[in-house]
């Protein structure tokens, strides 16, 4: 059985509370790293192999190194708490039961890339835990964990809640630092990254929250500790947060590579009243969906990018044999239609039109030749945006329909769906 | 007209940023707060204290979906339709919702109570399905629990 690490005060009382974590060896790994080398530091989050859990997986201790070490220019790191992709809710229950596991990895990533001002951007509708986070934060300051020479050190830091208001695309790095700046979430383009020009103009990191919450673990623990845990090149300890038709739906810490069978059958128990499972997205919406043939697939970076999808932000979504995937399609895509920021033509238009066709062919007014029109506008699409916004929607689409295009096709010739004979 | 606490507050929240255009976003919230959703005068109000066109803040607050361009009803009735609720019959409390307040989704019951509104994930999948109702979410929903819900609704 894996011992949870990032969970692992999850149940204890008052678990958002300093006490709390202080009884569970909090804040010691922050005292640890304050005496050690920065240099040090981003080696071993580099030696430790952890890649970002947001989604793109990219090495947390390299992007920390791409800061530039000039003393005199400002720098910031930025913490992505706007979880939206539709499945996840992991960083929530960081947030929300566990606000100082969160706080002490920013404070750590910020010694270590030497910023003294930090921004936790949260999705807007997560009130309890934006509350929970300025109520940590003041609780930090009090006993000399944040605010001016933390710990007697001559480090200082301040840490600051910034609210987002209802917009996906916030969770797109370069457009989470324009609302950050008091405008439209459009994304930037690529190059100047963040680490060179990021908020204000400034080098920046931007990690996710449960990246972060691992932090403090290979501070205590060691690099190699970490590394050992998982697969070699995706190792780490793992949430993942599996919703739908499953008997225990919830959020479980496992292994990286742990899979995908195991998850669902094992941990979630088992598909609800004993159904056959029909598809399951692996990784949040943007994830190309999976079958039964693919569930021995190990849940990490590299194994599901083998398989043509990705572990993103570690949903699991589970559909049962009842399920129509032309309707599951219609639901994702009237999601990422809502969601374009509306910079890029192929994105805004693209999705637009890619919406109007779904639509027509749930319900039972579909065309001959539908199905290509949705495949030509997928090509349209894909790799012609600024961000993944619409590379993540095509990607799902193309998921949907070259495992299941018999139902796409039933839809449009016989007007009605081939699952559920009442629709 | 802005209350003055709140013009103090918002005037205290460009001190968390380098520049006093990122406060738009907290302000709008406080703005929301003072009259009931974000109207002209309050927006207008906004760019004055951050010294920005009145632009820059409209084309924030149309931009974002948590800030409310018309009145809401004393309670926002906000259900999840994306995947994981959907599979766990989120039409069907749509529905239920739709028939018990008599309203259709973006309607606001004329006592002006309630506003029903289908939102995008909430990020409360393994607890589906939800709603939000003002700041609260309330999660695994059935007919009874909402029926209990809404009796306690004052």
């Amino acid at each position: 059985m894996f011992e949870p690490v990032i969970l692992k005060n999850m149940n204890a009382p008052d678990s958002f509370k300093l006490t709390a974590y202080l009884n569970s060896g909090g804040y010691q790994a922050l005292k640890k790293a304050l005496e050690m080398n920065t240099d040090t530091i981003i080696q071993m989050v580099k030696d430790s192999g952890l890649r970002g859990r947001g989604g793109a997986g990219f090495s947390t201790g390299l992007k920390w190194s791409f800061i530039p070490k000039d003393p005199t220019i400002p720098k910031y790191l930025c913490c992505n708490a706007d979880e939206g992709e539709p499945g996840t809710y992991k960083d929530r229950a960081i947030i929300e039961k566990d606000p100082h596991q969160l706080l002490e990895g920013i404070a750590i990533g910020c010694y270590a890339i030497g910023a003294n001002n930090a921004y936790i951007y949260i999705r807007g509708e997560f009130t309890l835990g934006a509350d929970r986070l300025e109520e940590a934060i003041r609780e930090a300051h009090a006993k000399g964990y944040l605010g001016n020479n933390i710990l007697g050190s001559k480090f200082s830091l301040n840490i600051y809640v910034h609210r987002g208001a209802g917009a996906y695309i916030c969770g797109e790095e370069t457009a989470l630092l324009e609302s950050l700046e008091g405008r439209r979430a459009l994304p930037r383009i690529k190059p100047p990254f963040p680490a060179q020009v990021g908020l204000f103009g400034k080098p920046t990191v931007i990690n996710n929250v449960e990246t972060l919450a691992c932090i403090p673990h290979i501070i205590n623990r060691g690099a190699a500790w970490f590394a050992a845990i998982g697969p070699a090149k995706s190792p780490g300890p793992k949430l993942f947060g599996v919703s739908g038709h499953v008997n225990k739906p919830g959020l479980y810490e496992l292994p990286m590579g742990t899979p995908l069978r195991e998850i669902i059958y094992t941990h979630a128990g088992g598909i609800k009243g004993d159904r056959r499972l029909k598809a399951v997205i692996p990784g949040g919406v943007s994830a190309p969906m999976l079958t039964e043939k693919d569930l021995d697939t190990p849940m990490d970076f590299d194994s599901l990018a083998a398989k043509g999808t990705m572990l993103g932000s570690g949903a699991v979504v589970v559909m049962d044999e009842k399920t129509c995937i032309v309707k599951g399609a219609l639901i994702v895509h009237e999601f990422f239609h809502h969601e374009s920021c509306g910079k890029c033509t192929p994105c805004r238009e693209g999705l637009d039109w890619i919406v109007k066709v779904m639509r027509r062919v749930e319900h039972g007014e579909g065309k001959e030749g539908d199905v290509e029109v949705l495949l030509k506008l997928c090509g349209d699409i894909f790799g012609r945006t600024f961000c993944p916004l619409g590379d993540g929607a095509v990607m799902a689409l193309r998921g949907a329909i070259n495992n299941f295009r018999e139902e796409f096709e039933y839809h449009v010739k016989h007007k009605r769906c081939m699952v559920n004979s009442e629709q | 007209m802005l209350s003055e606490g709140a013009v103090k507050e918002i005037n205290e929240l460009t001190g968390k940023y380098a520049n006093k255009r990122s406060a738009v976003m907290p302000a709008l919230f406080v703005v929301q707060r003072e009259y009931g959703y974000v109207n002209e005068e309050g927006m207008r109000e906004i760019a004055n204290i951050l010294g920005l066109r009145p632009v820059q803040v409209f084309e924030v607050a149309t931009f974002y979906t948590m800030y409310n361009k018309k009145p809401v009803g004393k309670y926002h009735i906000q259900v999840c339709t994306n995947i994981s609720c959907s599979l766990l019959g989120a039409d069907h409390i749509m529905d239920f919702l739709s028939q018990r307040l008599g309203i259709k989704v973006k309607e606001t019951t004329p006592d002006k109570r309630f506003t029903l509104s289908a939102v995008e994930c909430l990020g409360s999948c393994g607890t589906a399905p939800m709603m939000q109702i003002n700041d609260r979410y309330h999660e695994d929903l059935t007919k009874e629990k909402i029926e209990e819900i809404l009796k306690g609704l004052k």
